[in-house]
């Protein structure tokens, strides 16, 4: 028996699978973000060392901006801190009925560390480094 | 109830499972270490966030214009950083277009074009290691 789905994106917003699922969909998201991100850094350095071409600083100028950076470490701490949540009840899957309080232990880490590092970008933004 | 049968064995979905959890626990143990080495190495003085971020996953003077590394050739330029960003792209770049390739074949299901897909996505996944190790072992 193959698993038929024919559910788009919206059809799964109506599900009701709470913070697990939203963890999921972001981790989802935030993975292929990061793809992105990482694969632009190794073309631009390439491009940037091996021709020495304007098509590498324009990449650079994108992704050095501190709004883009905003984003990209909110993806890459996100992705970080539930991939080892993910692996963490791998590895002991007598923790999974707690996997709520997980989520919650996962945000509680995540706040103070993207706070800190949203001011420092912002900081550095206003202040013009 | 009837007992469900899983077959046992070897396939690319288990050993790609596998894979994720070790390659992502991996990085994360590198990305402290590469921090923690930033700092040991001066960038608790004068470096902004976005060069702390480059001196901790990818030491290499080709990769941005607009953050600095004073004395990249003293403490970063030798095999043990190489080694440790090959490590960091090989690792990182296996675990993202795998996840891609999970993603994508998750929305495709069933489908005549699914190798094609995966062949694509292999090619790309072999250009960005070689592009990237060619450009640590050349700088």
């Amino acid at each position: 028996m193959t698993l038929k789905r024919k559910v788009g994106f919206f059809d799964g917003l109506v599900y009701k699978g709470g913070s697990p699922m939203w963890s999921w969909m972001l981790h989802r998201i935030t993975g292929l973000g990061i793809l992105v991100f990482v694969s632009l850094h190794v073309i631009a350095s390439f491009f940037m060392q091996q021709l020495g071409s304007d098509f590498a600083t324009t990449l650079n100028i994108i992704y050095e901006h501190w709004a883009f950076q905003i984003f990209i470490t909110f993806f890459v701490i996100f992705h970080a801190l539930n991939g080892l949540r993910i692996a963490a009840l791998d590895l002991w899957p007598q923790f999974l009925k707690y996997q709520r309080e997980a989520l919650w232990l996962q945000w509680l880490i995540f706040a103070p560390v993207y706070g800190l590092t949203v001011f420092i970008l912002v900081q550095h933004a206003l202040v013009g480094s | 109830m009837r007992v469900r049968t899983v077959q046992a064995g070897f396939s690319l979905e288990y050993l790609m499972w596998i894979f994720t959890r070790i390659s992502g626990i991996s990085l994360i143990t590198l990305a402290v270490f590469g921090m923690a080495s930033a700092f040991a190495l001066g960038a608790r003085t004068q470096v902004d966030l976005p060069t702390l971020m480059r001196w901790t996953f990818f030491p290499n003077p080709n990769h941005v214009v607009n953050s600095y590394i004073p004395d990249v050739t003293l403490g970063w330029a030798n095999a043990f950083w190489q080694i440790m960003q090959m490590l960091i792209v090989v690792f990182g770049a296996t675990h993202g277009f795998n996840g891609l390739r999970v993603v994508v074949e998750d929305f495709m299901g069933e489908s005549a074009y699914r190798p094609l897909v995966r062949g694509i996505i292999f090619l790309l996944w072999l250009f960005v290691l070689i592009a990237a190790v060619y450009v640590i072992l050349a700088s």
